[in-house]
Order: C-alpha cells, then sequence, then structure tokens
C-alpha cells in the first residue's frame, strides 16, 4: 500500500526527519490561506499515487497567495495518468543549493533491506540506476544489527557531503532507518533531500510504501489506504478475501492457488484467447466466497466466456459447485461457463453441477481450448 | 528415496489444536508420517488426534520428550516468525512454515538468524513437502503422486499438484516434491533444492516450476548450467502477468521492468533446460 507524499512527510516529521512547513489543502480557499500564512511564495502540489507528477503540470510554483489559489483550482480540476487530484499540500518555496536521493527499500537478492543514495537526486531513480549505476551506492544492512553509523558516514562521503553536514545526515539516516522498521514499509525514500541556500538539509519530497502482510500491526496506517488507485471490483474482492486482478481480455477465469491462476491465463494465451482476469479464491474457499467471485466476474463486460478450474486440496470441490449454483442463480448469466474439478469431492462437485448446462473439461488443455472456442461464440 | 523428508521423519507439528494444523496433522498421519507431537501453548498434557498425539507448550519440551526432527508449522501469520525462532532455538535442523502473509521484515529477520544458527527453513507461504509412499509434511494431498525418481521444486501450491497429478497420469513419480513458497524473503531457494537433488542417488531427473518476480530462477538456471548433471525441466507461470501488479503471492510481481517470465525462460533456455508451455505438457519432455 502506497502513502501520499503528505502522509508520509508527516511521518518522516514525527521521526526528527525536517521537512518544509506546509500543509495539504482539499479546495483553493484553504491553499490561499496556506499560502498566506507560509509567506505567499510556496509550491502547489498534486497528491496522487502515480510517477510524473511534475511532468504533468501537477507540482507548481506560487509566488503569492492569489496565485497558490489560481493553481490550486487549476491542479485541483486535473486528472493525472487517470487519476482525480483531490488534495494539494501547499509547501513553502526553498531555494536548493544541492539535490540528494536516499531511500531504504527490499533488496530480494540479497534478502536484506538496503540504502540507497546518489548524489544526483531529484530525478527518477530508476533511469540514474540504468545510465549510470556507478553514481549509486547501495549499502546493504544486516537486519540483526539495524542501520549502523558508519554505513551512514560512508554514504555521506559517496555523495560528498560536505562535512559540516554529516552529523545531520547520520541522524537523518537513522531517523529514516526507524521509520522503515517501525511502520512495516518496503521502501521509504526521499527524493529530493536537499541542502537549501540557507545551509538546512531538509525532506522536499517524501514516499512511502508499505508491507500489506503487515497491516495488522499498524491500523493506523491501514485507515490511509487510497481507493482511487484501485477498480471498484478490486475494492470488492479483497472484502471477500479474494485477489482478483482486471485485464483487457475476454475469457473471465476462477482459479484456487496464484500459481495455478496465473497458468491458466497463460494457457488461455496459448490456445488463442485473452484472459479477463486473474482470480485466486485461495485455499478452503465456501460456497460464499466462490459465489462472490462469481458475480465480480460476470460485473466484467468484456468478459464473454467464463473458465473455472479447481484442483482441489484443502479446497473441496462439492464446495464450489455449491457456490457457482448460488451465483448463479443470482445472477443469471449469459455468458457461456467451462467448468474443470479435479482432487478432493470432484466427482460430488460434478454431479452438483450436471443439471446447471455447464461445459465440462477433463484437462487444463481442454479447458482453454473449450473457453476460448465459445468465447468466440462457437459451440 | 527422497530428500528432505522420508518415513523416519519425526514430525512435531506447531499449532496442532488449530483448525488447519489439527485437519493436515490428521491427513500427514492417515498418510503414513510419523506425527511424533503438536505444540499448542496451554494445551500441554492433553493428547489429540484420537488420543495418538501428545500436545505440549513448547517446541523445545517436544523435541525432548519425543525426539522430534522435523517442524511443520500452521499458525497465523501474526504469530509465525516468533513460532520459526522458537523451532530453531529447540534444536531441530529442519523447519516447514505453511503460514501465509508473514510480514516481509519479520521474515528478514527470520532468515539472517537461521543463517547463523544453520537450521534449515522451508517456505514460508508453501504447501510443504512429499515423498511418495512415505511421508508428508504439509498440506500436499497424498492421492495425487506416487513414487518415482523425478525431483520436484516449485515456488506454487495448487500449480504443483497440477503437476504431479498428469505425472501421476502417465504413470511417472517423484523422488520428492517441495515447495518452496511465494513469498519475497524465504528459506530454501531453487539452488538449495536443486543440490539436494543432484545429491539425491534416487532421483534422475528435476523439474523446477517457477513464476514472475526476483530472480530466483535465474540464479537457478546459472547453478544447473555450472553444477547439474541430472535433466532439469522447466515451467513458469505469469508470461500474460502485467508489470506492477501482485499476482495473488507476495513475491510475483514485475518490478522495474525486472522478473519476467520471458526473461527467466531465456534464462533457463540458455542454461539448456527446456521449459513446457504449459503444465500438462512436461510429462511429454520427459520422455523426450
Amino acid at each position: 500500500m502506497n502513502l501520499h507524499e503528505y502522509q508520509a512527510k508527516q511521518i518522516f516529521s514525527q521521526y526528527g526527519i525536517p521537512i518544509p512547513r506546509g500543509r495539504v489543502a482539499a479546495n483553493p480557499a484553504e491553499a490561499k490561506q496556506i499560502a498566506e500564512e507560509l509567506g505567499g511564495k510556496v509550491v502547489v502540489k498534486s497528491q496522487v499515487l502515480v510517477g510524473g507528477r511534475g511532468k504533468a503540470g501537477g507540482i507548481r510554483l506560487a509566488k503569492s497567495s492569489q496565485e497558490a489559489e489560481e493553481l490550486a483550482t487549476l491542479i485541483l480540476g486535473m486528472e493525472i495518468k487517470g487519476l482525480p487530484v483531490r488534495k494539494v499540500l501547499v509547501d513553502e518555496a526553498v531555494s536548493i543549493e544541492k539535490e540528494i536521493y536516499l531511500g531504504i527499500t527490499n533488496d530480494r537478492s540479497s534478502r536484506k533491506p538496503v540504502m540507497m543514495a546518489s548524489a544526483e537526486g531529484g530525478v527518477d531513480i530508476e533511469e540514474v540506476a540504468s545510465r549510470s549505476p556507478e553514481k549509486i551506492i547501495k549499502v546493504l544492512i544486516d537486519p540483526l544489527l539495524g542501520l549502523r553509523e558508519y554505513q551512514s558516514r560512508d554514504v555521506a562521503v559517496f555523495i560528498d557531503l560536505p562535512k559540516s553536514f554529516w552529523r545531520s545526515f547520520i541522524s537523518l539516516a537513522d531517523s529514516l532507518w526507524r521509520v522503515y522498521r517501525e511502520t512495516d514499509a518496503t521502501l521509504v525514500e526521499i527524493n529530493p533531500l536537499v541542502i537549501t541556500k540557507d545551509q538546512r538539509l531538509l525532506a522536499l519530497d517524501g514516499k512511502m510504501s508499505i508491507d500489506d502482510n503487515a497491516l495488522f500491526r499498524h491500523a493506523d496506517l491501514a485507515e490511509k489506504r487510497d481507493l482511487d488507485i484501485e477498480a471498484p471490483a478490486e475494492i470488492e474482492a479483497r472484502k471477500y478475501g479474494l485477489s482478483y486482478i482486471k485485464l483487457d481480455g475476454e475469457i473471465g477465469c476462477m482459479v484456487n492457488g496464484a500459481g495455478l491462476a496465473m497458468a491458466t491465463m497463460d494457457i488461455i494465451k496459448l490456445y488463442g484467447g485473452s484472459p479477463a482476469n486473474f482470480l485466486d479464491i485461495g485455499g478452503g474457499a465456501g460456497a460464499d466466497k466462490v459465489a462472490a467471485a462469481l458475480r465480480i466476474i460476470l460485473s466484467d463486460v468484456n468478459v464473454k466466456a467464463v473458465l473455472i478450474n479447481i484442483f482441489g486440496g484443502i479446497t473441496r470441490c462439492d464446495e464450489v459447485a455449491r457456490g457457482i449454483l448460488s451465483a448463479i442463480g443470482e445472477v443469471k448469466p449469459n455468458v457461456p461457463m467451462v467448468v474443470r474439478l479435479v482432487g478432493t469431492n470432484a466427482e460430488e462437485g460434478r454431479r452438483l453441477l450436471a443439471d446447471a448446462q455447464m461445459i465440462t473439461a477433463e484437462t487444463l488443455v481442454e479447458a482453454a481450448q473449450k473457453s476460448v472456442r465459445v468465447a468466440r461464440g462457437g459451440a | 528415496m527422497s530428500i528432505l523428508i522420508n518415513k523416519h521423519s519425526r514430525v512435531v507439528v506447531q499449532g496442532i489444536t488449530g483448525h488447519e494444523g489439527s485437519f493436515h496433522a490428521q491427513q500427514m498421519i492417515a498418510y503414513g508420517t510419523n506425527v511424533v507431537a503438536g505444540v499448542t501453548p496451554g494445551k500441554g498434557g492433553e493428547w489429540v488426534l484420537d488420543g495418538k498425539v501428545p500436545v505440549f507448550d513448547s517446541v523445545k519440551v517436544a523435541v525432548e520428550a519425543t525426539g522430534a526432527n522435523v517442524s511443520v508449522i500452521f499458525v497465523p501469520a501474526r504469530f509465525a516468525a516468533d513460532a520459526i525462532f522458537e523451532a530453531a532455538d529447540s534444536g531441530v535442523p529442519l523447519i516447514f512454515c505453511i503460514t501465509e502473509g508473514i510480514p516481509v521484515q519479520d521474515m528478514m529477520v527470520v532468515r539472517a538468524y537461521l543463517d547463523q544458527k544453520g537450521v534449515r527453513l522451508v517456505g514460508p507461504n508453501c504447501p510443504g513437502a512429499l515423498t511418495p509412499g512415505e511421508a508428508k509434511v504439509g498440506i500436499i494431498p497424498g492421492n495425487i503422486a506416487i513414487p518415482g525418481d523425478i525431483g520436484v521444486v516449485s515456488r506454487s501450491g495448487t500449480l504443483t499438484y497440477e503437476v504431479l497429478y498428469a505425472l501421476k497420469l502417465h504413470g511417472m513419480g517423484a523422488s520428492t516434491c517441495v515447495g518452496i513458497g511465494g513469498d519475497p524473503v524465504n528459506g530454501t531457494s531453487f539452488i538449495d533444492a536443486l543440490s539436494l537433488f543432484e545429491a539425491d542417488p534416487y532421483t534422475e531427473r528435476v523439474i523446477l516450476i517457477g513464476e514472475i518476480g526476483g530472480s530466483d530462477e535465474e540464479k537457478a538456471a546459472e547453478y544447473i548450467s555450472r553444477h547439474m548433471t541430472k535433466p532439469v525441466i522447466a515451467f513458469i507461470a505469469g508470461q500474460t502477468a502485467p508489470p506492477g501488479k501482485r499476482m495473488g503471492h507476495a513475491g510475483a510481481i514485475i518490478e522495474g521492468g525486472s522478473g519476467t517470465a520471458a526473461d527467466k525462460i531465456q534464462a533457463l533456455n540458455n542454461a539448456g533446460v527446456r521449459v513446457a508451455r504449459h503444465p500438462e505438457e512436461i510429462p511429454a519432455l520427459l520422455q523426450h
């Protein structure tokens, strides 16, 4: 789950990382008020969870509170990459001497946290990484020891930080490490971290992603979830504990298990069709969950056929069949459905579905071929 | 014969009185697995599963009393990291963690600790292991596989069942099947499992089932080309997965353009590994 810039910076600030003065506004009048309090010269920044806000015109400099109000009006009416701008952050404008990149993330390959820094801040770090990787320092952090002071000092030296800033940088890096640890973040990033003309270290921007699996112990952060970036069907699916991702194709898929769900999508493609979604009902799903899954699949108007592929282990095929029957009774689908049930209680499941006019398949290949054919209107 | 588990393994089930733990402990026993103890703090002294399995308050006491040498964990995600530490400190050399949804930072600390202690972890978020005809530890249905000479290692659960079942229909069997789990930070890797299969005299061939995300399949490909004498067949799920979306498993995500199925298939092909286009094609590839 990603946090907005203003939310990330509030958390940074609570951990002692200096951020510019500023507040978030939901309407132009508020933005004007905040700009007045800050002395007029401000930056008005759209708060949407996509990259490239600046290039899209979603970050603008205002010389007066009047202009801040006008820019807020403009920006709050924008959509950036399909997402509506509902809030703007109004920050004091500062004069910048040096821009730095600083972040901590999970390094999958070494299975450890990694601190990354570069003297080339303010630009897309992935671009720097591909263009000139030698300009980025990566410091692996032992999860049992935490970030050590010498490691932050090494980073300060690498990015050519003037010696007078070392102490404050080391303390800032330690704060960032604590944010990462204590919020179960998968990414904390300051880009840019700046030295201002009046010689202050300041986090001008902030980005945080939180591990969804850890939200059970961060109720305060879980509340900050922005639902704008998720399709309504994905939100609905999460309520039922289903993992659903909408795609562009025409064959709706219901599968138990993530790997098998991906393999089912792949085989549909292999036989010339295209999957309408990824959907994993998980292990041991009951009839209610299955019914919800089928409703969600059928709510996609592009779906021309449904493929249900269940390999019963913990999941019982008779339960799945009951869920299908209950959903069919309710939704009255007008698209053909191909069903393949294998494993635990598969025969009972097939018997339950015998009268439901569904197309059955024995093998994965057969299921894929049949669903591609019926999606094209074949029999 | 087999890797990791066999009929002599002595298994302790952590979370044996829970819904999942109790059901699967029963299934493991029905398959013939030597389940010698269960652990649920606060329920020590009870006997469960028709009075056949003693329950202890801690793993340490269970190990001391029963000589258990494998632990399998079925506790909820928020308690799972602690359960792994407890198992590691009890002296068992091998831990299977079935639990899904453990926070990744918990797993990074777990990994660092286990590496220091030299304890092997399989999982988390995995189906466990099955040595057909001998023992199963975890949740793989026993009846979908027959004994044989094929080693199977996989990041997935039901997809693995699909493959085992396809093998069985063709009269092919497995030496051991091990699911290493779909999380970004786990214990046993593809390389660990491949090296065990390479050393196992009863495994003649290996099937590797991977998926999008991370670079473990690429590392496995490099290992195969340098160290494996036994033939390896692979399947990679997620060729149609869009970038930036987590496909169910916490670890199955294409990030920053890396971890795609195409990259992994290329790396495996370069290492001389034939990659099946779908799971049911695997038996045919093994015959040629």
